[in-house]
């Protein structure tokens, strides 16, 4: 397996499927599980953000996809990353009623786009000229 | 050929791993572009060694190779294949078993249920 592009998990909770969405979907509950703070406009297109204190730290979201206690989807940016890289993953939550409770799926995916810039420069597969040089050069510099 | 994504964060890994290219790699970010001998001057390594060190992270394509002044070659941090290995990264830091305890720990708490009932018994 190489460059993972996504991340799923799939996990059964104890409650209802529209309590779980509303935990999922409302600034009150982003804000209480998942970030400190949270506000969002939830419509496809609508914008929200969640808030670390400790950290210091605002994601922006974009909503996505919106079905009501069944789909909540939305896009933000890929951590680490200046926040005007443009590549960003895409999270897919999935609730489907499972008795009294919920089974709730979580899909994060896009991590392995890559960078426009990337194209067009000396990428062209030399990964194992790369490994070897730096063989001979270890060996160099071993000798000095 | 399109470039390989995991070829990419790979070459990135690699030269990290190597106190000495990570060394100039550091410099390069820190300080901006530069060249061999501007280098040497800070670092404890001969300008010769890191001279050998910058043409194959050119090759590599982790730094590009620009003219400077009195023809020597400047070079300069290139970001994109960095962000690919952040990338890499980003997939080994994403918590999300954490979190989805937190939401179920949140649901428990706010809509009631077998933990906290427990709880009630301790902390009512």
């Amino acid at each position: 397996m190489g460059f993972p592009d996504r991340i799923g998990r799939t996990v059964e909770i104890a409650h209802p499927p529209d309590k779980v969405w509303a935990a999922l979907t409302t600034a009150e509950g982003l804000g209480a599980w998942f970030g400190n703070e949270a506000a969002i406009d939830l419509r496809p297109g609508g914008s929200a953000w969640m808030k670390w204190n400790d950290e210091g730290f605002t994601a922006e979201m974009r909503v996505e996809r919106v079905e009501e206690s069944a789909v909540f989807g939305f896009t933000w940016g890929i951590y680490g990353l200046p926040a005007d890289v443009p590549r960003r993953t895409y999270v897919e939550f999935t609730l489907e009623p499972v008795g009294a409770g919920t089974r709730l799926t979580v899909v994060e995916s896009g991590f392995a786009q890559l960078p426009e810039d990337v194209y067009g420069k000396a990428y062209d597969g030399n990964t194992e000229g790369w490994a070897k040089e730096l063989g001979e050069l270890a060996d160099y510099l071993d000798a000095a | 050929m399109p470039p390989d994504i995991e070829a990419i964060a790979e070459q990135v890994f690699v030269a990290l791993a190597d106190p000495t290219r990570r060394a100039i790699l550091a410099a390069l970010a820190s300080r901006g572009p530069a060249t061999a001998t501007d280098l040497a001057v800070d670092l404890p390594i001969t300008r010769q060694a890191i001279a050998k060190h910058l043409a194959l992270l050119a090759e590599a394509g982790l730094v590009t190779a620009e003219p400077g002044e009195r023809r020597r070659v400047r070079y300069r941090l290139r970001s994109a294949p960095m962000q690919v290995a952040q990338q890499f990264l980003a997939v080994l830091a994403r918590d999300w078993d954490s979190s989805l305890d937190a939401l179920k720990d949140h649901l428990d708490r706010v809509v009631g249920g077998p933990a906290s009932t427990q709880l009630h018994g301790i902390d009512p």
